[in-house]
């Protein structure tokens, strides 16, 4: 078996090549961020347009009342789940692969879920009385309605998005008091100062650290499953034929960890090129995160299969009626897409030539991503346009350019709030990988006699 | 409610109807439509434009689905099975049908709907926030969404037009979801001359407008508890029960000539509104 690292980098080595990310990225990281920014530009347009003049603009009706931003809030929400999938879960695991990746991969859970909180901003008709789903005192003792799936989805993105800011904040703080040792001036130092609590990295703090860790670790991992579960239940809770599936939650939870993973893929790639990580982000790495994806699809293909035979082989006449007009309706394209993208194309990844293969794995994972994208449309669209009520069936319904815009810009957003993060903070966890040299100079001393990597 | 106590009574739970946990004593506002009686004439539809100030969104805007028609009439050109196609559509009045077991209230963020004592499933437009998810899970798909501004940016009442709005309902700004309240102005002012009188509302007393300006009396409306109202009757002859989710009809022989249907009543939904079948030729 390949090693994961190098094992003989140096320590010193280690801290500088990830400070340098800090300081010198290639040029390309400015271009990226430029577009990130005029992406946003689109998107805060939209938004001003459709605040100014109502919903109507993003061409929704009233049998077709919700459309992308439901269906890319879904998307958002699921990308966050392998972040703490490869951070927590991993972590407990104690597989040592994921240490130079976990951090990039527990940023982009917290940046999706800003990403999809607003989208449900977004979709209200009544932004600016978004507060009322949320339980807080006034004078008429008006609450929200603990029944409405909406609002567990409130507790449940807001438990998860705060609960994972914490988590990456506090994997971090050793890696910050790092940074801020050896910078010596300026915000960035004053930044590492407060943020880094006066980590000197002794026994006492590293026990605590450790403990603490852990703790929220350990928190978070039912927090992975039960977030898209409930966000499942907003569509398994309802009555609308294609969405009243008991099997959502798990189904969800799958597409979840899919498109997370093909998108730490995707970010991989990127990060490894604009930071000059090919140390520490290596292909070995890459394989088995790519093999993580591969097992994940399968997953989520069975689960698809599951969904589409439990319709077929029940009572349910206008289920049915839902799921032959997916596969052969105005929408087939994208239901076949779906299909493709989803399950057909990341048989590839089967293959050992392409687990390494960067180019195409980089293609391959956006491409699998598109297919998520167009599973949650899928899964939103069809069934307002086939619904219990034949006259309410409107096959014409087609989202604006608003909400096109929309999501587009949110693209923007992600990658514009990913793209600081990495500069500003270290993507690469310094002091975790450090334990993986470590760990191996210390089994090469004391097993000299195994034969093979160790 | 003992973990033994639901698993022994499991499918009295599973049919448990909302209303024998809190009875009507007074009221319980219900409706029949006779689809024999209907024309197709769209009377009540302007009636219902007319009384609840619904914005005239204009042919652009209706064509994109954005109309409020709280009171539609629906036309069906299907001709399977039918003795005369050249009789032209059949007609289904479709409004809120104020289910006693409404999914659109369970679903509600805010709670925006509820429903009342008196079995109206009302809609708080202060409270609403906009999400839609009402309108997703109604099965009728009679919600309607304000997706414009349409009392002031949009003008659909350009002077002196606003003159002829109803002082007794208010207009609805963007961004909130409306329907059918079973003209809930009206009946909350026959309701109070009533109490101050100290009765109870008479049959006939008080009428929706889609009910008033029907040419053919096709629909009727009253107080189901009230044994002396038109509506209850109608149920009763038709062997209609608010609280059952199967009726008489679909298990009657086929001798017997009931006409009662609740739509989409298999969704357990108990609406309140009770249709009746458009007789055939052979019936006749």
């Amino acid at each position: 078996m390949e090693k994961d690292i190098r094992e003989d980098i140096a320590w010193a080595q280690i801290n500088k090549d990830v400070l340098k990310s800090l300081e010198s990225p290639r040029r390309i990281y400015w271009v990226i961020l430029l577009i990130a920014i005029a992406m946003v530009g689109v998107a805060v347009g939209c938004e001003i347009y459709q605040y100014q003049t109502g919903m109507g603009v993003a061409n929704k009706n009233n049998s077709h009342v919700w459309s992308l931003y439901i269906a890319t809030f879904i998307f958002w929400i699921g990308m966050s789940h392998s972040g703490t999938l490869l951070s927590a879960i991993l972590h407990l695991m104690h597989a040592d692969w994921r240490k130079p990746i976990y951090r990039f991969a527990e940023a982009m859970t917290t940046f999706s879920l800003m990403t999809a909180g607003l989208f449900v901003m977004v979709h209200l008709g009544r932004l600016w009385q978004v507060y009322y789903v949320m339980p807080y005192p006034n004078e008429r003792w008006a609450w929200p309605n603990f029944q409405s799936p909406l609002v567990w989805d409130m507790f449940a993105i807001a438990t998860y998005l705060s609960s994972s800011v914490l988590f990456l904040y506090v994997g971090m703080i050793p890696d910050l008091a790092i940074c801020r040792d050896n910078i010596h001036a300026g915000w960035r130092k004053k930044l590492y100062t407060i943020m880094s609590l006066g980590w000197e990295g002794t026994d006492r703090q590293w026990r605590n650290f450790r403990m603490t860790y852990l703790t929220i670790a350990c928190f978070l991992i039912p927090l992975a499953v039960s977030v898209h579960s409930i966000v499942a239940s907003d569509f398994a809770m309802s009555n609308m034929p294609g969405w009243h599936v008991t099997s959502f939650p798990p189904y969800f939870v799958a597409g979840a960890l899919y498109s997370g993973c093909a998108a730490i893929i995707t970010l991989f790639i990127i990060l490894r090129y604009v930071f000059r990580f090919e140390e520490y982000m290596t292909l070995p790495i890459m394989k088995k995160l790519v093999r993580l994806t591969f097992a994940i699809a399968m997953v989520w293909t069975y689960l698809n299969l599951i969904e589409f035979a439990s319709v077929w082989y029940g009572h349910d006449q206008t289920a049915k009626d839902q799921l032959i007009f997916k596969a052969t309706g105005p929408y087939a394209p994208y239901f076949w897409a779906m299909i493709f993208f989803g399950s057909i194309l990341p048989l590839m990844l089967a293959f050992k030539r392409f687990q390494t293969h960067l180019p195409i794995l980089f293609v391959v994972s956006i491409l699998l991503n598109v297919g998520m994208w167009l599973e949650r449309w899928m899964i939103i669209s069809p069934s307002f346009a086939h619904g219990h009520y034949p006259w309410a069936w409107d096959h014409d319904q087609w989202p604006s350019l608003i909400q096109w815009g929309m999501v587009f810009g949110s693209f923007g957003w992600f990658t514009l709030l990913f793209m600081v993060f990495c500069k500003v903070f270290p993507s690469v966890s310094m002091y975790e990988v450090k334990e993986m040299v470590y760990h191996r100079t210390l089994a090469q001393k004391h097993k000299p006699a195994v034969k093979g990597d160790y | 409610m003992s973990i033994t106590n639901l698993l022994e009574n499991w499918s009295d739970f599973r049919h448990q109807h909302p209303s024998e946990d809190r009875p009507h004593l007074e009221y319980k506002w219900a409706m029949s439509i006779d689809l024999d009686s209907c024309t197709g004439c769209n009377a009540c539809s302007v009636a219902c434009y007319a009384e609840n100030n619904l914005p005239v969104v204009g042919k652009e805007k209706f064509a994109h689905g954005h109309s409020h028609h709280w009171m539609r009439i629906e036309r069906y050109w299907d001709n399977d099975g039918r003795e005369f196609a050249d009789q032209g559509a059949q007609f289904l009045p479709m409004l809120c049908q104020h289910c006693e077991s409404a999914p659109c209230e369970t679903v509600c963020p805010v709670g925006a709907t509820n429903h009342t004592a008196d079995g109206l499933n009302s809609q708080v437009y202060n409270r609403c926030v906009g999400s839609r998810y009402c309108n997703a899970n109604c099965p009728y798909k009679v919600r309607y969404f304000n997706w414009y501004d349409y009392p002031t940016t949009d003008n659909v009442w350009p002077a002196p037009m606003e003159q002829q709005l109803n002082p007794d309902v208010t207009v609805r700004g963007k961004g909130v979801m409306e329907k059918c309240t079973f003209c809930v102005q009206r009946l909350t002012v026959a309701k109070s001359d009533a109490r101050t009188q100290g009765r109870l509302v008479l049959d006939g007393e008080v009428q929706t407008a889609c009910q008033q300006v029907c040419p053919t009396g096709a629909i009727t409306f009253g107080n189901l508890v009230d044994p002396l109202a038109k509506v209850g009757k109608q149920w009763m002859q038709q062997q209609v029960d608010l609280n059952k989710d199967k009726q008489a009809k679909d298990a009657a022989e086929e001798a017997v000539k009931l006409r009662g249907y609740r739509i989409l009543e298999e969704l357990r939904t108990y609406p309140s509104v009770m249709y009746l079948e458009q007789l055939r030729e052979s019936d006749i």
